[in-house]
This record gives structure tokens, C-alpha cells and sequence, in this order.
């Protein structure tokens, strides 16, 4: 018992127990190798390896726990500013309709991700949703590019699709995210890229637990002329009277880029969110796993402990009744 | 200390399924108008993955075209870190376009018109709120609905005319100063700006 507890106190102890050659009395406790051979020959089991996996793994709990507890505070931050800005894409959805299917040439697809890991599984389905789209919109004079919005989906991107993509921005978040920072992005894209429909991946953010990938589809003004034409959805976009600009082809190029910054706007929030959100069930998971890791091992430490008091005694007991004869 | 471990736990799981059982409450379920060609056709491309959803089946519905013209007109004014008025009925909106203002009844013509720094004013009965805006678009509909989006608008009890005052001031001195195309054009949106809010605010 005295024994066991000294070698539960380790360490501190360790200069002042010297082996003994007569007795049955263990060695240092500080060998690290499970069967560890004394200056007898005695054989014992140490703890020394469940014990040292025990604190790591009691560190990595906290750590996950931690983590969960910032992701959901950020979450809370970020969670009214996405609400606020749902009015945002409406009004332009309710006039120039929701055209995911339609057929262009040109197709630039931006796909909004995190900078940061640890978050599940929304950046691979970002990316997937986004080879995906290229799929379907591959034709033979069609050409899809990517515009890449964080460092999760390069990583995944550049790998295969390098040629096809045509602008990288990351560390979006180092600054609290503004109309005003989104918009002078949504500028430099609109500059920069030629494009006949440009289709945003991103998770809009449902719940704590559920993320939907989402496509918001923005059509170039001469496009939009085109589909009016055509009828269907945009048909009566004719017989609305333009105020304001010389040509209608001006108000037109205003609209799509005014409608570009505010639908990108809401869905850099909404990601961020979802971020967020899968992060705190990510860390979550992850420290209820540590937990019962932590279970399972506090029963291979018990185990082991009392087998080696039991070999303990078991030898001195044999020991003293060898002696006794 | 186990205790302890053990509240906190259950603290955090009640805020978490607190939390998973509220949905957003801005958000209607699903409504089934989803893009049927769209998922048809990635339905043949891409026949493991779901779809990915559209803002079709994100959006509140919106009303149908009357047959005859209605009393109020419903606002929609957003912001983009504010729903400022939400499906509002109201009698008559004034929106400041390019053009200059435009009064808007219930049953005006479809527009798109673009908007220019200035006052948008809201009329209902005897109450006539204002608003300064920055810049935007207004849509009507025909279904006399009208939305307006603007970068940035501030009612305009809200707006000092002292500051107002140096900022034109300020602006008029850059313009004449400016030297390259960028400040000359900052400077000018500047100057636009200020006058727009102290003509406002003496109109």
C-alpha cells in the first residue's frame, strides 16, 4: 500500500528510494519501459506510459472545450449581423428572379470559405459543390473560372483545377466583416473578371446544426437583357420604367453590380456563421471523444495498478512462505 | 470538482439544445418553389450529391398582382445591417432618384429607378418619418410593393447640422485643392453628400 502510494508520488520521491538488493522492494519508480528489470531480476508494470497519455489526453478536453466556448461567442457576435442583412438579397431575387440553370458562356464561380480549420466538414462541401457546378455547366464553348474566397478551399482547389481559377482572397475575417470591405472586394472582382453569370457557393447558416449549401446566381446586364427577351422569369422586367442614367443598359450595370455586393455581402456573413457553427459541434464532438477516451483509460490505469499490487504481494507472500519453509 | 464539471456540462448542453430546437426566426421553412430545371439537370450530371439549395426557396413569398389598385403600398426599406421597414403599409413613400423625387402611390407604374444621396420619406396618415440616404435602388412593383436598398441612411433628427456645416466646407476646400482624378472624384461624392444633407436639412 505505502509502496503504491510512493509510487504514485513519482518523481519527488525518486532520489531518496534507493534499490535495495535484499528485499523485494521495487526499484525506481521512474522506469519508463512497462516491464522495466530491476538490479534482482524483480519484474514490475509501471504506469508511467497510460498515465502521461491520461494528462495529454485531459489537455486536448480542455483545449477542444475552450475552443467551443470562443467559436460560440463568436457565433453570437456574427449571428444578428447575418440576420439583420437576410433583407439584403430579397428585394433583388423578387425583381429579377432565381436563374441557377441558366445557360452562359462565361461562368465564374466564387466559392466562399474559412481561413481556418477545425471547423467540419462546410469547406469540403463548398469545394464539392463547386467541382460540381463546373461539371454541369462544362459544354463545348462554355468556360467556367474560380474565385476563390479563403485558404481552405485553395488548398483544395489549386491541386486540380490551378488554370481555372482566376483570383485568390484570403484572411477576409482579420477585420470584423463590413458592407464596405465586401463592397470594395465585390469591385475588385467585377473588375477583374469577365463573366456572363456568377454563381456563390457558400453554407447559408439554417441552425447551430444544420448549414445548407447554397448558389446565389448573379447575371451580367447583358445577359439579363437577353433572358428579358426571352421571357420567362425575367419577361416582364420590360415593363418596368427606368428612372435615372441615360440608357437602360447603364441602370442595368449599376443594378448588377449594387446586387453582386449585397448578395456576396450576406453570403460572406452567412458562411461565417456556419463556420462558426460547425466548429462549436466540431470541438464538441471532439472533446466528448477525449472524454471517453479519458474513461477507458482511467480503467487500463486502475487495472494495471492493482496488477502490479497484486504481483507485489503474490511475491512476497511466496517469498516469506519459501523462507518459513 | 466532478460536480462542477458535470453542471457546466449540462449548462452548456441545455444552451445547445436550447439553441438546436429555435430556428431562425427570419427564416421560413423551405418553401417548395426551388428551381426544378436546375435540380433536374444536376440530378443527371451529379447523381450522389444533393442539390445545392437556391434563394428561390429562401424567400418570403410575395404577394400576387391585384386586379384593382390597392390602399396602402408596402414598404420594404433595407439596409445592409438592418431591415429598417419591413413589409410596411403605408400611404405614399417619396424617394429622392436621380431625377430628382419621386412620389410613389399604391398602383404606381413598375420602376427601377436609381437613387441619388437625398430624403426618402415615409407617409402614413399624419405621421411622415425621414430618412437621409446615402445611395440605392428602388424597385416598385406591380403588385404595389416597393423595396428600397441603400448603402447607408440615418433618420434625419439624427444629423448635426454644425458638422454638416464643416464637412461641406471641408469637401469644397478638397475639391479646389485636388490634384489627381481620385481626389478630385472623392472629394466631389464629398461635396454631392453635404449639400445633399444640408439642403435637407433646411428643405
Amino acid at each position: 500500500m505505502a509502496m503504491a502510494a510512493l509510487r504514485r508520488e513519482g518523481r519527488r520521491f525518486a532520489p531518496l528510494i534507493s534499490p535495495r538488493p535484499i528485499t523485494a522492494f521495487r526499484s525506481s519508480p521512474l522506469a519508463p519501459t512497462r516491464e522495466a528489470e530491476g538490479p534482482i531480476g524483480v519484474r514490475y508494470i509501471s504506469t508511467q506510459v497510460v498515465r502521461n497519455r491520461m494528462k495529454s489526453v485531459k489537455n486536448i478536453q480542455k483545449i477542444t472545450k475552450a475552443m467551443k466556448m470562443v467559436a460560440a461567442s463568436k457565433l453570437r457576435a456574427i449571428q444578428t449581423k447575418a440576420e439583420n442583412s437576410r433583407g439584403l438579397w430579397q428585394p433583388f431575387t423578387a425583381l429579377l428572379g432565381d436563374t441557377p440553370s441558366v445557360d452562359v458562356k462565361k461562368n465564374v464561380i466564387v466559392t466562399v470559405s474559412s481561413d481556418k480549420g477545425l471547423c467540419g466538414g462546410i469547406n469540403s462541401t463548398s469545394v464539392k459543390i463547386s467541382k460540381a457546378l463546373h461539371k454541369l455547366n462544362s459544354g463545348p464553348e462554355n468556360e467556367t473560372k474560380y474565385v476563390i474566397l479563403g485558404e481552405k478551399a485553395k488548398a483544395q482547389l489549386v491541386r486540380d483545377s490551378k488554370k481555372d481559377i482566376e483570383l485568390i482572397i484570403t484572411e477576409l475575417q482579420k477585420n470584423p466583416l463590413s458592407y464596405t470591405q465586401v463592397s470594395v472586394l465585390a469591385d475588385d472582382i467585377l473588375k477583374n473578371v469577365e463573366f456572363d453569370a456568377l454563381r456563390i457557393v457558400f453554407n447559408k447558416f439554417h441552425s447551430v446544426v444544420s448549414f445548407l449549401p447554397t448558389v446565389s446566381t448573379v447575371l451580367s446586364p447583358e445577359i439579363v437583357e437577353r433572358e428579358a427577351e426571352a421571357g420567362g422569369k425575367l419577361g416582364d422586367l420590360d415593363s418596368y420604367e427606368i428612372e435615372g442614367g441615360e440608357t437602360k443598359g447603364e441602370i442595368l450595370q449599376n443594378l448588377t453590380e449594387f446586387q453582386f455586393s449585397c448578395v456576396m455581402f450576406n453570403s460572406v456573413l452567412e458562411n461565417a456563421c456556419s463556420e462558426q457553427g460547425a466548429r462549436m459541434s466540431a470541438m464538441d464532438s471532439s472533446s466528448r471523444n477525449a472524454g471517453d477516451m479519458l474513461d477507458r483509460l482511467t480503467l487500463t490505469y486502475n487495472r494495471t495498478r492493482q496488477a502490479s499490487i497484486t504481483t507485489e504481494l503474490i511475491e512476497i507472500i511466496s517469498g516469506a512462505s519459501a523462507l518459513e519453509g | 470538482m466532478f460536480r462542477q464539471a458535470s453542471r457546466l456540462l449540462a449548462r452548456t448542453t441545455t444552451a445547445t439544445t436550447w439553441r438546436r430546437s429555435r430556428a431562425f426566426s427570419t427564416d421560413l421553412p423551405a418553401t417548395p418553389t426551388e428551381d426544378s430545371t436546375f435540380i433536374e439537370s444536376w440530378k443527371k450530371v451529379i447523381p450522389n450529391m444533393d442539390p445545392p439549395k437556391t434563394p428561390s426557396s429562401f424567400m418570403t413569398p410575395r404577394p400576387a398582382t391585384p386586379s384593382s389598385i390597392p390602399s396602402k403600398i408596402t414598404v420594404n426599406f433595407v439596409l445592409p445591417y438592418a431591415s429598417e421597414l419591413s413589409t410596411k403599409e403605408v400611404d405614399m413613400v417619396i424617394v429622392p432618384a436621380t431625377t430628382g423625387q419621386m412620389g410613389v402611390l399604391p398602383g404606381h407604374v413598375p420602376t427601377i429607378a436609381e437613387l441619388k444621396p437625398g430624403i426618402l420619406s415615409v407617409h402614413e396618415g399624419n405621421d411622415v418619418t425621414k430618412y437621409f440616404l446615402s445611395s440605392g435602388f428602388a424597385f416598385i412593383h406591380a403588385n404595389s410593393v416597393a423595396d428600397i436598398i441603400a448603402v447607408e441612411a440615418v433618420p434625419l433628427d439624427c444629423v448635426d447640422p454644425a458638422l454638416v456645416q464643416k464637412g461641406l466646407a471641408e469637401f469644397t476646400q478638397r475639391l479646389g485643392t485636388a490634384t489627381s482624378d481620385l481626389e478630385k472624384a472623392e472629394a466631389q461624392i464629398g461635396v454631392d453628400v453635404h449639400s445633399a444633407l444640408n439642403s435637407a436639412l433646411t428643405g
